[in-house]
C-alpha cells in the first residue's frame, strides 16, 4: 500500500519533470534578494510562494543586519558583486542612484497592472523619484506620529490633541503647569535630527535650495521651526535628553516623566506589550500638528523600497518578484507578518489596519508626508544637523550662530557636488552624470 | 676586446658576494615593497585626492586637493575627540595592560604556584577568544540593570553605574574589556622573559641580603628589560590603533566618548565614502605612532645606557 503510492508519486514526479523537460531546467533563474532585520526574515514565507507562481525562479533571500546593510550595498557595488534586487532605506535611494547602481524603473511601472504610483501614498511615492525618474518601488511605510499620554491631555484641560503649533504649545504648557518635578511635556531626543527637521519640512522649508547645491537652514522657514524646536528645552517643556540618557522610555511614558513622544509605528505594539494593563486605555496616537494648522502637519516619508539592480541578469524576474511583493494582499500578509506598514493604500482595507485605532493616525499622516531632500550627502547632513542642535540645546549656542554654522558645514560639505554639477553643465559632453544628480 | 667595467666588476668576488646578499633579502624586500610601501605610498596619494562617493560612479570625479583633507581635519571637532580618546585609551589601557601582564607572570613563575600550566591556559584564553562573541557577554556584565557587575558594585553599596550609556564611564569599561582580552599574550613573553634570568642571580642577591622586593627592583627588572620594552612598544603600538571593542561595544558613543581614531577614519571611509579624508586620518595616525614609537625606543637607549 504505503510502497505503491510512494512509486506512483515517483512516476508522477518523474513525468512532471519530464513533460518540462530539459529546456526549463536550462532556463532555471537564481534571483538573489538582499533583505534587511526582521523583513528580511519573514519575506521568506512569501517569497517561497512568488517560487511556486514562477517554478522557473529560485529566489535567495540574503538577510543583512541593518548597522551593516549601507556599508554592504555599496562595497558590494564596488566590487561587483550586487544582488539582483534589494531592499532600501527610503533615505539610500539617492546614493545608489548617484553612483549609478539601480536601475530606472519607469519602463516596468508604465506596464504595470500592479505598481501605480496612484496606489501609493503620494508622499512615499516622491521618495524614490529622481530627477523625474522613478528608481525604487515603496515596500512598506514609515513617518512619525505624536503618542500622548490621554489623562495627562484631559487633565491639563483638552479633549483631544491641537492641531496648530500655537494650540500644541498651548497644551504642552498647560501640562507642565500641572507637572511635578522631572515631569515634562514631551520628549525628543536630543540626538536625532528627524524632530527639527521635520518641523522645518512643516514649515515650508525646503531644507537646501538651487537643487540641493546650498543649505536653506537659514532662511525665515528654517530658521522659524528651529526656533519653535529649542524654545521647547528652553522653556523647559522638553526634557535635555538624549535616547541613551532614558534607559525604558516605555516606564517613563507610563510614569509620566513625559506626557508626548514623537516616534514611529513600531512603537504601536512595543506599548501594547510593554506598558502596563491599566495604562492601556490612557494612551492615544495623534497626527502632528502643523504651523498653521492640520493640512500643515507633515511629517518624514520613511520605510523602505525595493530596487532592481543595474548589475542584475534578470531584472524581469527581479520586477516581477517587487510586482508580487507589491500586490495589496501580500502587503497585508507581510504587515501580518512584521507589522510594517503596507504602501499600497488598497492594502489598508483589511480590517486589522483599518479597525486600529492608533493606526487612524498613521493612515491620517501618510497623506501628508514629504520627502527630505534627495541627495547623495543627505545622511551626511543630518549627523550635522544634530550636532548643531545639540550644541544648541546643551551648549546654548545661539540661533543664529548655529544656522550660521550649519550652512556653512551644508556650503563646504555640497562643495564636490556643486563641482559636479557645474562641470556637467559647462561640458555637454558629459551631461550625463548631471542629469543623474540633478 | 675590451671588457667593461661591469663586466669586470662582474667577476670580483666582492660583487658575487653581494649578488648573494641580494637574492637572499629579495623576498623580504618585494613583500615589504608589495605589501607595505606600494600600499602607504597608495594612501597618501589617496589622502591628497577628495575621492568620494562620486569617484566611485566615474573615476573622472577625483580631484587632486593638496592638503585640504588635513587642514580640514585639523579644524575638526571630532578628529580631536577622536584623538583625545585614542590617547586617553592607550595611556591608561596600554600601562594597565603591561602591569597585569607583568602581575600575572610574576605570579604564575612563582615557585609555590601549583597548576601553572593550567593557570597559563585560563589567563591566555581571553586572548584567543573572538571579540564580538566577548563582546556580547560583557555587554551583559557591564547592563546598568541586569549586569554582574553593578550587581556586585550594590552588594558592597555603590550605586549602579551605567557602564556604556554614560560619557564618564564608556571609555574605562572600553578599557576594563581591554586590559582583560589582551594582557594574556603579554604575560607569556614576560613568562618566557623571567625564564630567561639565570636562578643564581637572585642566590646571590639572596647571599646579600637583598628581600623579595629588591630582588624584584634590582634582578628581576634589569634583566626584564629587553621584554619590557618590546611588550610595551607593541602594546602601544596596537592600542593607538583601537577599533573592535568600541566599534562592537558603544559604536562610539555615548556623545562620541568611545569614538577612537580608528573608528572615526572608518566611519568616513566606509560610512560616508570620504575615502580622500579617511586615507588623510590613516596617515596622521601612521605618524603619531612612528613618532611615539620613537619616543619610546629612545627612552629604552637611554635608559639601557
Amino acid at each position: 500500500m504505503l510502497r505503491g503510492r510512494a512509486l506512483r508519486g515517483l512516476i508522477a514526479a518523474c513525468a512532471l519533470t519530464a513533460c518540462r523537460g530539459a529546456e526549463a531546467r536550462e532556463q532555471r533563474i537564481t534571483l538573489r534578494f538582499w533583505a534587511m532585520g526582521a523583513e528580511g526574515e519573514n519575506v521568506q514565507v512569501l517569497v517561497r510562494e512568488f517560487e511556486q507562481l514562477h517554478p522557473n525562479v529560485d529566489v535567495r533571500v540574503q538577510q543583512i543586519p541593518w548597522t551593516a546593510a549601507h556599508e554592504k550595498l555599496l562595497t558590494a557595488y564596488v566590487g561587483n558583486v550586487t544582488p539582483d534586487l534589494a531592499q532600501l532605506g527610503n533615505t539610500w535611494v539617492p546614493e545608489l542612484q548617484a553612483v549609478s547602481a539601480i536601475l530606472p524603473l519607469d519602463q516596468y511601472v508604465a506596464h504595470s497592472q500592479v505598481v501605480k504610483s496612484s496606489r501609493v501614498f503620494p508622499g512615499i511615492w516622491e521618495t524614490n523619484i529622481i530627477n523625474d525618474t522613478i528608481y525604487a518601488i515603496p515596500w512598506y511605510v514609515d513617518t512619525r506620529v505624536l503618542f500622548y499620554r490621554k489623562d495627562i491631555l484631559a487633565a491639563a484641560g483638552y479633549d483631544s490633541m491641537p492641531q496648530t503649533w500655537a494650540g500644541w504649545r498651548d497644551a504642552m504648557l498647560a501640562i507642565q503647569k500641572k507637572a511635578g518635578t522631572r515631569q515634562w511635556a514631551i520628549f525628543l531626543p536630543t540626538n536625532e535630527w528627524m524632530q527639527p527637521v521635520v518641523l522645518g519640512l512643516q514649515n515650508q522649508s525646503p531644507l537646501l535650495r538651487d537643487g540641493g547645491r546650498f543649505g536653506a537652514f537659514e532662511e525665515p522657514a528654517f530658521r522659524g521651526a528651529y526656533e519653535f524646536y529649542i524654545k521647547l528645552f528652553r522653556d523647559g517643556l522638553a526634557p535635555v535628553a538624549g535616547n541613551n540618557d532614558i534607559a525604558n522610555p516605555y516606564q517613563e511614558f507610563a510614569r509620566g516623566t513625559f506626557a508626548m513622544w514623537i516616534t514611529g509605528p513600531w512603537n504601536i505594539g512595543e506599548f501594547r506589550r510593554r506598558l502596563p494593563p491599566e495604562m492601556q486605555n490612557s494612551w492615544a496616537t495623534a497626527p502632528l500638528p502643523g504651523p498653521t494648522g492640520a493640512s500643515s502637519g507633515v511629517s518624514n516619508a520613511g520605510g523602505s523600497s525595493l530596487v532592481v539592480f543595474k548589475g542584475s541578469a534578470h531584472p524581469k524576474e527581479a520586477w516581477e518578484l517587487i510586482e508580487f511583493l507589491s500586490r495589496a494582499d501580500i502587503q497585508r500578509r507581510f504587515y501580518h507578518l512584521t507589522g510594517d506598514l503596507p504602501a499600497q493604500i488598497d492594502a489598508w482595507q483589511d480590517t486589522s489596519l483599518a479597525g486600529d485605532p492608533y493606526l487612524a493616525a498613521f493612515y491620517t499622516q501618510l497623506h501628508r508626508v514629504r520627502p527630505t531632500p534627495k541627495v547623495p550627502e543627505w545622511e551626511f547632513l543630518t549627523s550635522k544637523i544634530i550636532e548643531v542642535s545639540e550644541r544648541s540645546i546643551r551648549g546654548g549656542l545661539s540661533t543664529d550662530r548655529a544656522l550660521t554654522e550649519l550652512d556653512a558645514m551644508v556650503l563646504r560639505i555640497l562643495e564636490k557636488r556643486r563641482w559636479i554639477l557645474s562641470r556637467a553643465a559647462h561640458a555637454p559632453g558629459d551631461t550625463a552624470v548631471a542629469v543623474k544628480l540633478r | 676586446m675590451t671588457r667593461t667595467r661591469a663586466q669586470i666588476a662582474a667577476k670580483t668576488p666582492e660583487w658575487r658576494a653581494s649578488r648573494a646578499g641580494w637574492l637572499f633579502i629579495a623576498p623580504a624586500i618585494v613583500l615589504i615593497g608589495v605589501f607595505f610601501f606600494l600600499p602607504v605610498g597608495a594612501s597618501l596619494l589617496l589622502s591628497i585626492t577628495d575621492f568620494d562617493l562620486y569617484a566611485i560612479a566615474n573615476p573622472a570625479n577625483v580631484r587632486l586637493v593638496g592638503t585640504r583633507n588635513y587642514t580640514e581635519l585639523l579644524q575638526n571637532p571630532t578628529f580631536w575627540l577622536a584623538l583625545k580618546n585614542t590617547f586617553y585609551f592607550a595611556l591608561i589601557g596600554g600601562p594597565l595592560t603591561v602591569a597585569t601582564s607583568l602581575g600575572a607572570a610574576l605570579l604564575l613563575n612563582a615557585k609555590v604556584v601549583r597548576f601553572k600550566t593550567l593557570f597559563r591556559t585560563i589567563y591566555f584564553l581571553p586572548f584567543v577568544t573572538t571579540l564580538v562573541a566577548v563582546a556580547i557577554v560583557w555587554r551583559y556584565l557591564y547592563h546598568p540593570q541586569y549586569g554582574f557587575l553593578n550587581y556586585a558594585l550594590g552588594a558592597v553599596g555603590i550605586h549602579p553605574v551605567d557602564w556604556l550609556g554614560d560619557p564618564r564611564w564608556a571609555m574605562p569599561a572600553i578599557i576594563l574589556l581591554a586590559v582583560w582580552k589582551n594582557f594574556g599574550y603579554n604575560m607569556l613573553i614576560f613568562i618566557a622573559g623571567l625564564q630567561a634570568v639565570p636562578e643564581d642571580l637572585y642566590e646571590a642577591a639572596a647571599l646579600d641580603g637583598a628581600g623579595a622586593v629588591r630582588q624584584f627592583w634590582h634582578v628581576t627588572l634589569p634583566n626584564l628589560a629587553p621584554t619590557f620594552f618590546f611588550v610595551g612598544v607593541v602594546t602601544m603600538i596596537g592600542y593607538f590603533q583601537l577599533f573592535a571593542e568600541p566599534y562592537v561595544m558603544t559604536t562610539g558613543g555615548p556623545l562620541g566618548a568611545t569614538t577612537s581614531l580608528v573608528l572615526f577614519m572608518y566611519e568616513e571611509g566606509f560610512r560616508w565614502w570620504r575615502l580622500g579624508v579617511a586615507a588623510s586620518i590613516a596617515f596622521l595616525l601612521f605618524l603619531i605612532i612612528l613618532v611615539w614609537t620613537a619616543i619610546q625606543l629612545r627612552l629604552e637607549r637611554r635608559l639601557a645606557a
